[in-house]
């Protein structure tokens, strides 16, 4: 039995509320199979706290499957922890050594509010989604599906960048804090489509005037947020939204809109 | 319709926009760092024909003198160059160090190459060294003996003479090396000519560039120094 189990120590950013000071706090977790999800870790740890009558360490989560983007938290420096292309809800206990300590922090920007100890507020990347990530189309009968022909490779490269879930490691892992891999791959995704080419100027447009409404930073292409993206989307489409960009502030014809103020 | 929205409208109003974004002033850092580089390859190119002897150098920089429509077109667009790529990279740091006002007690960086995590800091020392260099073969005022018109003596006596000045340009050229080897790289992406890569993270390209401009500026000293350029080798010897 002892052999087959781990003891970690959990050194996790805990803070009550919006701008008030956090510190860390330390907790063993001791009795832990390698086999458990990170995030089954914490519920243990949390069962723990709760049955001692302490608040349990908040942190998000939905559908543990690594396709929604709820969860995510900076395990010891590194977005989602060591495991590339993985979700932090996809990350095991194997990944761990019996005796590690492991820091938690909570995704740090200016545009992530902290909500509670590893929770932060993404609005800030919906609001980016809102100013122009979208296609507009008239509602009525459903076409044909397969009415408008898609290029194999169009397609593939609009599903990559579509895989996007928006969990934000890109901006947590940047230096600069700067979102552009996240708004990259959402102008990419519809942008590499027919659909996507009417309002192809005006999003590239309204989602970089949002993501800078939003006081994220500007990419200097260190290419940390490649390797933090537990979807593994290339760098490639900052360099397609940055095309985008300065063609759009040249020819485009119409206005752009922003998804409200920050 | 927010303030965003209405400068979106026009052309002069999306321009307004376009300078005052992050992802404009990346690019106006790649088009004018993109000027400069080009420069130093023609500067580079003219420094090795101190290789072909004094004739050759000389004449070219008597060239580029008697043509002052040249000369001081390239000084101001140069300058001019120079000007937008430091303002804008000063505009852009402000706005990182505002995105992340409480930082990690643990951050581990991934795959930030060390060119493109020093090029802030050592980019200050760049710039440290245009004013240098400037003041020591442009002006002269850092040369005793400097001969107006005759950059080949010049060189020769620099760096036979003053020990500093073949270690700096020797360090500098590694930061100039540096400098290219992401600055290039991240060049061609901010404009968006770069084109989808198994792995975006090579650089054919910006290799080259920056291994050649390095090994070429480095050239120059080194020839000075081991007498391969100069008219007599034994003037390296004392000062
Ligand atoms: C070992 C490396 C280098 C050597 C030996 C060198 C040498 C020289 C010489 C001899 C001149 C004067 C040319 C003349 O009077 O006709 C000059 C001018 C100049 N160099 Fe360099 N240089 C080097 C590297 C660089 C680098 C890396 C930069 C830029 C970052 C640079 C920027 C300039 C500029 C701006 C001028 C002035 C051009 C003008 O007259 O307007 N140089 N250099
Ligand atoms: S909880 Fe849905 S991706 Fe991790």
């Amino acid at each position: 039995m002892s052999e087959s189990t781990m003891r970690v120590t959990l050194k996790v950013w805990r803070q009550a509320g919006p701008g008030q000071a956090g510190r860390f706090a330390t907790y063993t977790a001791s009795d832990v199979s390698p086999d458990m999800s990170f995030l089954e870790m914490l519920d243990v740890v949390n069962e723990g706290l709760t049955e001692r009558g302490e608040s349990p360490i908040a942190f998000d989560h939905d559908c543990r499957e690594g396709i929604c983007g709820a969860c995510g938290m900076m395990i010891n420096g590194v977005a989602h922890g060591p495991m590339q292309a993985t979700t932090t809800c996809q990350l095991h206990m194997r990944s761990f050594r019996d005796g590690d300590t492991i820091t938690l922090e909570p995704w740090r920007a200016q545009a992530f509010p902290v909500i509670r100890d590893l929770c932060v507020d993404r609005g800030a990347l919906d609001r980016i989604v809102q100013a122009g990530g979208f296609v507009s189309v008239n509602t009525g009968s459903a076409r044909d599906g397969n009415a408008i022909p898609i290029a194999k490779t169009a397609a593939d490269a609009a599903m990559d960048a579509a895989a996007c879930i928006g969990c934000g490691a890109c901006v947590a892992a940047c230096p600069n804090g700067s979102a552009s891999l996240f708004t990259g791959a959402k102008i990419a995704h519809l942008g590499e489509l027919p659909q996507g080419q009417p309002e192809r100027g005006r999003r590239a447009l309204s989602m970089v005037t949002q993501m800078d409404l939003e006081h994220f930073g500007g990419c200097t292409l260190f290419g940390e947020c490649q390797v933090a993206c537990p979807k593994a989307i290339s760098i490639d489409v900052i360099a397609r939204m940055n095309r985008d960009y300065w063609m759009a502030t040249l020819f485009e014809r119409e206005g752009v809109a922003t998804g409200g103020d920050a | 319709m927010t303030a965003a929205a209405k400068a979106g409208a026009s052309r002069r109003g999306r321009l307004a926009t376009f300078a005052s974004s992050t992802v404009g002033r990346k690019i106006a850092m790649a088009v004018s760092g993109l000027m400069m580089a080009g420069f130093l390859v023609i500067h580079m190119t003219a420094n090795l024909l101190a290789y072909a002897g004094p004739e050759h150098i000389n004449a070219y920089s008597r060239f580029l003198h008697n043509v002052p429509e040249l000369l001081w077109g390239a000084r101001i667009a140069l300058l001019a160059a120079l000007v937008v790529h430091v303002t804008s990279a000063i505009l852009l740091t402000r706005v990182s160090a505002t995105a992340r006002p409480v930082g990690y007690d643990q951050r581990e960086a991934q795959v930030a190459t060390i060119a493109a995590r020093t090029i802030r800091w050592l980019s200050v020392l760049l710039a440290l060294f245009i004013v240098l260099h400037l003041l020591h073969f442009t002006t002269g005022t850092l040369l005793p003996g400097f001969a107006e018109g005759d950059p080949y003596a010049n060189l020769v006596n620099a760096f036979s003479t003053q020990r500093w000045a073949a270690a700096f340009y020797l360090v500098m050229m590694v930061v100039v090396g540096l400098h290219l080897y992401h600055g290039t790289w991240s060049a061609i992406r901010t404009l968006g000519l770069s084109r989808p890569r198994r792995n975006p993270f090579s650089r054919p390209v910006a290799t080259v560039l920056a291994v050649a401009l390095w090994l070429g500026f480095t050239a120059v000293p080194v020839g000075v120094l081991l007498g391969l350029v100069g008219p007599r080798p034994s003037a390296t010897a004392s000062r």
